[in-house]
């Protein structure tokens, strides 16, 4: 199996790996990923947020790459070393494309439902000037419905491909798309119609950003104020498992469950995600696993484990 | 139909999406100089691909419409070596012959002004294209000429 | 005179036909292959030629052949590249339109040496009245017996189609060409892989440029040797140089490789000099996407010897001080041309064929170009000319195509060289309002 070195970490991993799988075995400084998602096929390469620098290809070939490489899509080789947050040049480019990111991306995130769990704000946050120079007005997008279920807020799109990939992907029929070109490309359907089909739902979940937001969920509630909980049920369509949304007794939305990097661990129906709402459909598991960091376990509930330095602190 | 089968045949079977341009520029001559949802629908059940893959393709490449667009379609081409010799006046003079700016239509749906990007025609500059014909080392009285042959061609 | 390799016919009349071209001495190397080479020794011959890939990039020909996956059971194919649309480039138009079976018989018989049974040529949706001639063309020569099955009793056979774009720049990009020609966006792929192992079809594959393809035909007919002995070094052969801008005669010339810029621009045999007794200012030798060079870096090398016309030559000094051969699209400006409204007009250019996929060119190009607009017509700042050095520099390398370096080199390339050019148009706004103002370099001089 070849080795492979991120940032003096040395690691061992199947052939065919890349290097942001990798470093995400590793579990320390992860390149972010805004278009990559391990679950669908050919994602990737395109946000370049995970660029990397190689400075040793192989053992066989020591030559550096001379360029940074997109770290989701290129595979590990025996021997690469990679410098990640160990190179001021990796830095730099992430930061420049962050800020490429922000240019036309609205900074409406205090109506924006995707808040506190979008993951262009923590890459902001990580990375982002504290001031755009950015001068010219923000590109807008006129408003297409693509049904009851999904609101698509295009002004907030950063083309990640990954919803495209959904419908491809997991759905009968794709209908919507990116059309246009350069700047003004755009998610859309063309005619107007709806994206309805049993798995359509799962745009939402892959969306990094506000773009896609679940309808039943608009403007009910902050993310923070909700209580995430696992829950299942026996679902003919899915695996059923997903995550309610609880805001007092009420469950106010319906996700599949995220895995550390964000992602879905599985993909759930439409039947699961909009019309099942009530407690009584499902068995809960308990408290969902929150990221410490994350916003959303901020100040609602008791941790499912209790923190030993706590308690300590408590009988003192 | 006939050419259409041509271009399939030029293609592998299963690769017959491969054909999307080219049948494309014939829809887009033979439909009125535009392609609208209709047509772009008939265009994708002849090559049996759904209808999103071809608003995609249509919405990208810069020859297609899909907004309606004059009789006469003039690209004057506005890319550096043609500014270097006068494609910036050839442009103003159009506009103010026609009456309208860059990117519009006559009232009377005869012409369209577009102004593109090079069209490989750098040392034969000023320029522009009207159809599949390229219209070079234009003077304003060529350009008179060349409209006015236009327009009668296509009352 | 040099050589012409290429164009050496092109102004007999009857050059367009399969009679004319035949009389003047064409598809000998379609017989001499098929009939006494292996696919092999061809592509020998294109090695020991050191013909570079003429589209742009440079890269060894025979090299690039070399790469293909052969050894998979899957079709493999050839593809020509003749959407060209590099501004100032003009040169695969003249020979398609005049000499459209120089063209054929260069794709027959590099699909020979390659072991393709389909190819095709992807030309510019712009360029469609080309494409009839080549359609036409490409007729006579199955009507001759050149195409289709079992090309002159040799068991060899092969089809050639010509597929038109339809307005994108873009599918230039080798794997952009792909993507349009199986009927997508002219998206370009993420590489690895590369085509040579999955390209069409994902299928083993090799894209030429038109010239390139061209030179085969006499690289087959005199030997690799005989053409690497013309040009210097590494810059073998002849190559076909489109001249535009202000010059007194614009137009394609096929020089020798080797040859002065000095010489290419004042000779009467090539551009013959700057029109309206006026002095140059700079020049882009490459097409629009290569560095400009001012006037006094244009005709010397570093170490003060005469700048020649060989990839080797105009790139000498790096970025810095040189700049690159390119497609061979020759940009001449005149003491009285404006860089900035140059500079923003290019960048307006990128912007426009971005293909919108990544976020550093899909976002950097349309914020250059916004820059740039506002500094021409005397609304910038200082900080701007900053600011769009910032921004360049992080398109730069981290893009998935080439077309990011491209929308940054024209404009690094301004600022590093022109920068006084952008000062004054932020200092004297009135003075820039207008499109055809020139530059007064005696106005800086009022204000130190």
């Amino acid at each position: 199996m070849p080795k492979v070195t991120i940032d003096d970490i040395t690691i061992e991993v199947p052939a065919g790996t890349t290097i942001l799988e990798a470093a995400r075995q590793i579990g320390v400084n992860v390149p972010p990923a805004m278009c990559y998602y391990s679950k669908l096929k050919g994602s990737g390469g395109k946000c370049r947020v995970c660029l990397v620098k190689v400075t040793k290809g192989s053992d066989r070939d020591p030559r550096p790459m001379p360029k940074l490489v997109a770290s989701c899509r290129t595979a590990v080789m025996d021997g690469m070393e990679v410098r990640n947050v160990t190179s001021p040049e990796v830095i730099e480019a992430r930061r420049g494309v962050v800020e490429f990111l922000l240019v036309n991306h609205p900074l409406d995130c205090p109506i924006c439902d995707q808040a506190g769990e979008c993951h262009l704000q923590d890459l902001s946050y990580d990375h982002g000037l504290s001031k755009s120079r950015y001068e010219f007005e923000r590109r807008t997008f006129e408003r297409i419905d693509i049904g009851d279920k999904i609101q698509l807020h295009m002004n907030r799109c950063i083309l990640c491909y990954r919803c495209t990939q959904v419908a491809e992907q997991l759905t009968p029929e794709r209908v919507h798309g990116v059309l246009y070109r350069g700047e003004v490309s755009e998610i859309s359907t063309f005619i107007e119609q709806a994206v309805d089909n049993e798995m359509s739902g799962n745009m939402i979940d892959v969306c990094p950003v506000g773009a896609l937001t679940d309808k039943t969920f608009r403007f009910k509630s902050r993310v923070w104020f909700t209580k995430p909980m696992y829950a299942h049920r026996d679902c003919p369509t899915c695996s059923g498992k997903v995550t309610l949304w609880y805001q007092g007794a009420e469950v106010l939305r319906v996700t599949s469950r995220k895995d550390k990097w964000g992602e879905s661990e599985g993909f759930i129906c439409n039947t699961c995600r909009f019309d099942k709402k009530q407690t009584i459909d499902w068995t809960i598991e308990g408290p969902a696993d929150v990221d410490r960091h994350s916003v959303i376990s901020q100040n609602h509930y008791e941790l499912p484990y209790e923190l030993p330095v706590n308690q300590k602190k408590l009988s003192n | 139909m006939v050419e259409v089968s041509r271009l399939l045949s030029h293609y592998p079977a299963d690769r017959q999406k491969s054909a999307l341009l080219p049948v494309l520029h014939i829809a887009q001559k033979e439909f009125g100089g535009w392609l609208n949802a209709e047509s772009m629908d008939y265009v994708a059940r002849l090559l049996h691909i759904h209808p999103i893959e071809v608003y995609e393709v249509a919405t990208f490449y810069s020859m297609f419409h899909t907004e309606p667009v004059g009789k006469v379609l003039i690209e004057v081409c506005q890319t550096g070596p043609c500014c270097l010799n006068g494609a910036e006046r050839i442009i103003s003079y159009i506009e103010k012959k026609l009456n309208i700016k860059v990117g519009e239509t006559t009232r009377d749906g005869m012409f369209t002004l577009k102004g593109v990007e090079c069209l490989g025609a750098c040392g034969y500059a000023p320029m522009f294209q009207i159809g599949e014909t390229f219209y070079e080392h234009l003077t304003e009285e060529k350009v008179d000429a060349i409209l006015a042959d236009m327009r009668s061609k296509n009352s | 005179m040099g050589r012409k390799l290429l164009l050496e016919h092109i102004d007999k009349p009857d050059i367009n036909t399969m009679e004319g071209y035949i009389r003047h001495g064409g598809y000998r190397s379609l017989e001499k292959a098929l009939k006494t080479m292996t696919p092999d020794a061809v592509t020998e011959e294109v090695k020991k030629s050191g013909l570079r890939g003429r589209g742009g990039a440079g890269f060894p020909t025979g090299m690039k052949w070399s790469f293909l996956d052969k050894s998979t059971d899957k079709p493999r194919y050839l593809l020509c590249n003749a959407d060209e649309s590099e501004p100032g480039t003009f040169k695969d138009r003249l020979l398609m339109e005049k000499i459209p079976h120089l063209l054929i018989e260069g794709m027959i018989v590099s699909s020979y040496a390659l072991g393709c049974r389909t190819s095709y040529i992807y030309i510019r949706g712009e360029y469609m009245f080309i494409l009839r001639i080549l359609e036409k063309a490409i007729a006579e020569a199955y009507a001759k017996g050149f195409l289709g099955n079992n090309i002159l009793g040799t068991g060899y056979s092969l089809d050639l189609h010509v597929h038109p774009g339809a307005g994108a720049y873009i599918c230039g990009e080798e794997t952009a060409l792909i993507e349009s020609l199986e009927g997508k966006r002219g998206n370009p792929r993420i590489k690895p892989p590369f085509p040579a192992i999955a390209g069409l079809y994902n299928c083993p594959t090799i894209v030429n440029n038109v010239e390139s393809i061209a030179a085969v035909v006499p690289i087959v007919n005199d030997g690799g040797e005989e053409y690497a002995k013309i040009g210097i070094g590494k810059s073998t052969g002849t190559k076909l140089i489109s001249a535009s801008g202000n010059i007194n005669k614009p137009g394609v010339y096929e020089i020798e490789m080797g040859i002065s810029v000095e010489e290419f621009i004042y000779s009467d045999e090539y551009c013959g000099g700057i029109p309206n007794g006026l002095d140059i200012k700079a020049c882009v030798p490459g097409g629009s996407s290569v560095p400009i060079l001012p006037k006094q870096l244009l005709f010397k090398q570093s170490d003060g010897s005469p700048r020649l016309m060989t990839y080797e030559s105009l790139s000498e000094g790096g970025f810095a001080t040189g700049s690159m051969l390119g497609s061979g699209g020759f940009i001449v400006f005149d003491e009285k041309a404006c860089i900035v409204r140059n500079t923003w007009n290019f960048a307006r250019f990128y912007h426009h064929e971005s293909c919108g996929q990544c976020s550093p060119c899909r976002e950097g190009t349309g914020w250059m170009e916004r820059v740039l607009h506002n500094i021409e017509y005397g609304h910038g700042k200082m900080e701007d000319i900053d600011l769009l050095w910032d921004i360049q520099r992080k398109i730069e390398g981290n893009t998935i195509c080439p077309l990011g370096d491209a929308a940054a080199w024209p404009v690094a390339a301004a600022i590093r060289h022109f920068r006084h050019e952008f000062e004054y148009h932020v200092k004297y706004p009135h003075r820039v309002f207008d499109a055809d103002h020139v530059y007064q370099p005696e106005m800086k001089m009022q204000t130190v």
